[in-house]
C-alpha cells in the first residue's frame, strides 16, 4: 500500500516536473500560513488568492484561526521544527528577524530589487523586511495605532474640539465627565492598556524619546522624568474610563463611542472598520485625529518567506512577493481591510478621509524621522521585552501604584527580559 | 513456546503503552527540564546555560502574582469545596424524599465545562450586567459587588466559580462515603442515645478518611491545572491579577516566544504537583506493604 502510494506520488512528481520543463519555466506554487480568518480579513486575503491564480499560480491556503496569531505561531513552529516550512507565513516586526536567526528564511532580494521596493516603501518599514541586508519579507499594509476616535455629536453638544495636546484632552474629559458622559471608552485587556500607553508615551516623550525608550531600550530614557509624566497621564486616563471596563473587547468600546455613551477611544484604525460597518461616515458621525503629539506609530502586516526547495515553490514565492507589494493588490486589499497601502505611490482616490490623513501623516513622518514602530503591537520589540513592558503598564493601570514605582518596575522588567 | 508466551504475555501486552508513557510523559518531562536550563526563545535550543530562566522567573512580579494566586486559589477552593460538599452530603443523607432529584441538581454543574462556568459567571459577576446591576435595579442603589473588576478581589471570583462547579461532585463522593460506613455501628450508637452530631463527628467522618484523601487529590489537581476557568472568567485580568502558573506558562510559550521561561515555570508547577502526590503515593504504597 505504502509502496503503491509512493510510486503514485513519484510518478506524479515526474509528470509535474516534465510538464514544467516542457513549459520552459516552473509553475508557481505557494502555501501560505496566515491568521486572517474574520469576515473582512478573509475577504482581503481572497483578493490575493484570485490575483495569484490569475497569474497562473496554485495557492494552498493554510488559515489558522485565533486573533493575534498565537495559534498560527504555534502551527508555524510545529511545521518548521518538522522541516516542512510553508512557502510564506504572516509574521511581523522583529519576529521576522527572530525567525531569520533560526536560519529558516529565504532571500527574496531579486524580487525586491526588480520591483524597486527600496524606492516605494518608507525606509523605516523597509527595514523590518530586511534580514542582515537581504530582503526576507513582503509588507502588506500599514495600520496606524495612535488614533483617537470621537463621537461627533457628543463633542458638538458639549462644545469640544478634537484635542491636540494632552492638557486639552484632560480638560475635554473633565467637561464630559461633569456632563455625565464617559470620556474614554476603553477595554481593560493588557494589549489595550498598552495601546493607550504608547499613544500617551509618544505624545509626552516625543518621537526621539519614544525611539530611545521603546526601540533602543535605552535605560536612561526608560527611567527619565518624561516616563514618570507618562505614567501620571495614564493615572488620569484611568479616571476617565467607566468602572466596568475590565476585560471588555475593543469593539465593544468602539460601540460605546458609536452610540454616544462615551466620547473618545484610543485605538488603531481597525476601529474605523467598526464605524464603517455600522454605516457611519467619517467627519460627520465620527471624527478621527492622531493622538496628541507628533509622530506616527505603525503596525505593518507582512509575509515572511521561508526557505523552500523546488523550482515551483520558489517561483510561487517570487510571484507572491511581487503581487503583495504590487500597486493593484495594495489598493484593493487595503480598501477591504481598512488600513492604508504601504507603498507611498498608490493613488488614494477611493479611500476615506481618515485613510488619506493617515497616508499623508505617514509620508510626513517618514520625512522628519518620526515614523515609529508600535511597541504594543509587536513591531518595535521582541515578544519577551514587549511583554515585560505590557505587564508593568497593565499592573500600574489596574492598581494605585505610584508613577515613580511604575518607572522602577518598568526598568526592572526590561532588564529581566533581556 | 506456549509456556514462554504464557509467562510473558502480560509484559508483551503492556509493553507498547509502557513505552508510549515512558516517552511522551517522562521523556517530555526530561526535555522540558533540559529546555528550562537554556536560553531558548522562539524555538528550543539545547546549549545549557545554568539557572538563568529560574532567576528570571523568581525575579518576575507577574510570576509572583501567579504563584501566590495558585496557593490562595488552591487553598480556598479545596477547603471550601470540601466543607460545602460535606455539609450538602450530610443534609442529603437524612432519608429525605426527593433525594434523587436534589442530588442531580447539585451534581449537574460538574457536567459543564469550565469554559461554560467561567463565561456564565463572567456575566453574573459583571457589575454592569449581572448581580450588582440587578440588585441596584431593585432599588438598593448603593449595593456594590465589583470583585470581578477589582484587582485585589478578582482571584476570589475564580474561587467562587470553581466551588460552584465542584462542590456537587465532592458531595457525591462524600455521599457514597457516608453510605459505606457500617450501619451496625451507627445503630449501636443511636441505641446508646448518642446525639446525631456526635455520631457524625466521632464515628462517621473519621471512618471516611480515605474519601477525604481522594477528594483532596482530585481537587488539588483541578486547582493546579486550572486554566480554562481563568481564561473564560477574567482572561487573567484585571491587569494580570488573576494569572495562575498555567496561564503564565501559556503566555510565555505561545504569545511571547519565550520557551525557556515557559519551561522553567512548567518545572516549578510540576514540583508543586510532586509535593502533593509523592507523600500521597508514599502513604498509599506503604499501607499496601504492611
Amino acid at each position: 500500500m505504502t509502496l503503491k502510494l509512493l510510486g503514485a506520488v513519484s510518478g506524479m512528481a515526474i509528470v509535474a516536473s516534465t510538464a514544467a520543463f516542457a513549459d520552459g519555466h516552473a509553475s508557481p506554487e505557494a502555501e501560505v500560513l496566515h491568521y486572517w480568518t474574520s469576515g473582512g480579513e478573509a475577504k482581503s486575503v481572497a483578493v490575493l488568492q484570485e490575483e495569484f491564480a490569475a497569474n497562473g499560480g496554485t495557492w494552498t491556503d493554510m488559515p489558522v484561526a485565533g486573533g493575534g496569531g498565537d495559534a498560527a505561531g504555534t502551527a508555524l513552529r510545529a511545521r518548521v521544527l518538522a522541516g516542512n516550512a510553508p512557502t510564506a507565513a504572516q509574521i511581523k516586526g522583529p519576529a521576522i528577524q527572530e525567525w531569520y536567526e533560526e536560519g529558516v528564511l529565504a532571500d527574496i532580494s531579486a524580487v525586491a530589487e526588480a520591483n524597486n521596493w527600496s524606492e516605494v516603501l518608507p525606509a523605516a518599514i523597509a527595514g523590518h523586511m530586511q534580514c542582515e541586508g537581504t530582503w526576507c519579507a513582503a509588507p502588506v499594509n500599514v495600520h496606524r495605532v495612535d488614533w483617537i476616535w470621537a463621537n461627533a455629536e457628543v463633542l458638538a453638544a458639549n462644545g469640544i474640539e478634537m484635542p491636540t495636546t494632552w492638557d486639552e484632552f484632560n480638560a475635554a474629559a473633565d467637561t464630559l465627565q461633569a456632563a455625565g458622559i464617559i470620556p474614554l471608552a476603553h477595554g481593560g485587556q493588557a494589549w489595550q492598556d498598552a495601546t493607550v500607553f504608547e499613544a500617551v508615551a509618544l505624545g509626552i516623550l516625543g518621537a526621539d524619546g519614544f525611539r530611545k525608550a521603546f526601540v533602543d531600550l535605552d535605560m536612561d530614557a526608560v527611567k527619565s522624568d518624561g516616563m514618570v509624566a507618562v505614567f501620571d497621564q495614564m493615572r488620569k486616563m484611568r479616571g476617565y474610563v467607566d468602572g466596568n471596563f475590565s476585560g471588555r473587547d475593543w469593539n465593544l468600546a468602539t460601540a460605546m463611542v458609536m452610540n454616544g455613551e462615551a466620547a473618545f477611544q484610543i485605538m488603531g484604525d481597525w476601529a474605523k472598520g467598526e464605524f464603517m460597518a455600522a454605516g457611519k461616515v467619517p467627519g460627520e458621525d465620527f471624527l478621527c485625529l492622531s493622538t496628541p503629539g507628533e509622530g506616527f506609530l505603525y503596525n505593518v502586516d507582512s509575509f515572511a518567506m521561508f526557505a523552500v526547495d523546488g523550482d515551483n515553490k520558489q517561483a510561487g514565492q517570487a510571484l507572491l512577493a511581487e503581487l503583495v507589494v504590487g500597486e493593484s493588490f495594495q489598493e484593493v486589499f487595503n480598501l477591504n481591510k481598512g488600513s492604508i497601502p504601504v507603498r507611498t505611490d498608490v493613488a488614494l482616490d477611493n479611500f476615506d478621509s481618515c485613510a488619506v490623513l493617515s497616508s499623508d501623516d505617514m509620508a510626513a513622518s517618514n520625512e522628519n524621522g518620526s515614523l515609529l514602530p508600535s511597541y504594543a503591537h509587536g513591531m518595535a520589540l521582541r515578544g519577551a521585552q514587549a511583554g515585560a513592558i505590557t505587564d508593568t503598564v497593565t499592573a500600574h493601570f489596574n492598581s494605585d501604584m505610584s508613577s515613580a514605582d511604575a518607572v522602577q518596575m518598568l526598568a526592572n522588567a526590561i532588564a529581566n527580559s533581556l | 513456546m506456549t509456556k514462554w508466551l504464557e509467562e510473558h504475555m502480560p509484559k508483551l501486552v503492556l509493553a507498547p503503552s509502557f513505552i508510549v508513557v515512558l516517552i511522551f510523559v517522562y521523556g517530555f518531562i526530561g526535555w522540558t527540564a533540559w529546555v528550562s536550563f537554556t536560553r531558548s526563545r522562539l524555538l528550543p535550543r539545547y546549549e545549557i546555560d545554568g539557572l538563568i530562566q529560574y532567576d528570571r522567573l523568581f525575579d518576575s512580579p507577574r510570576w509572583d502574582t501567579a504563584f501566590t494566586n495558585l496557593f490562595v486559589f488552591g487553598f480556598l477552593f479545596i477547603v471550601i469545596a470540601m466543607i460545602l460538599g460535606l455539609i450538602l452530603a450530610i443534609l442529603l443523607d437524612q432519608n429525605i424524599r426527593t433525594e434523587g432529584a436534589i442530588r442531580t441538581i447539585y451534581l449537574y454543574p460538574m457536567a459543564l465545562s469550565m469554559i461554560v462556568t467561567g463565561t456564565a459567571w463572567k456575566w453574573i459577576l459583571n457589575p454592569g450586567l449581572g448581580l450588582e446591576a440587578t440588585v441596584r435595579g431593585w432599588g438598593f442603589e448603593t449595593f456594590t459587588f465589583n470583585w470581578l473588576v477589582d484587582p485585589d478581589m478578582a482571584i476570589y471570583t475564580v474561587v467562587i466559580a470553581a466551588i460552584w462547579q465542584s462542590s456537587g461532585f465532592v458531595m457525591a463522593l462524600f455521599l457514597a462515603g457516608l453510605r459505606s460506613v457500617d450501619q451496625e455501628i451507627i445503630k449501636a450508637a443511636q441505641v446508646d442515645g448518642i446525639p446525631t452530631w456526635r455520631v457524625y463527628t466521632a464515628i462517621i467522618i473519621p471512618a471516611m478518611a480515605p474519601i477525604f484523601l481522594s477528594a483532596f487529590i482530585v481537587l488539588s489537581h483541578l486547582a493546579i491545572k486550572s486554566f480554562d476557568l481563568v481564561i473564560a472568567l477574567t482572561g487573567g485580568g484585571p491587569g494580570y491579577a488573576t494569572d495562575l502558573p498555567a496561564t503564565y506558562m501559556y503566555t510565555m510559550a505561545f504569545s511571547r516566544g519565550d520557551i525557556g521561561q515557559a519551561a522553567s515555570s512548567a518545572m516549578i508547577m510540576m514540583m508543586v504537583v510532586f509535593a502533593i502526590v509523592v507523600p500521597y503515593l508514599y502513604s498509599e504504597l506503604r499501607t499496601k506493604d504492611d
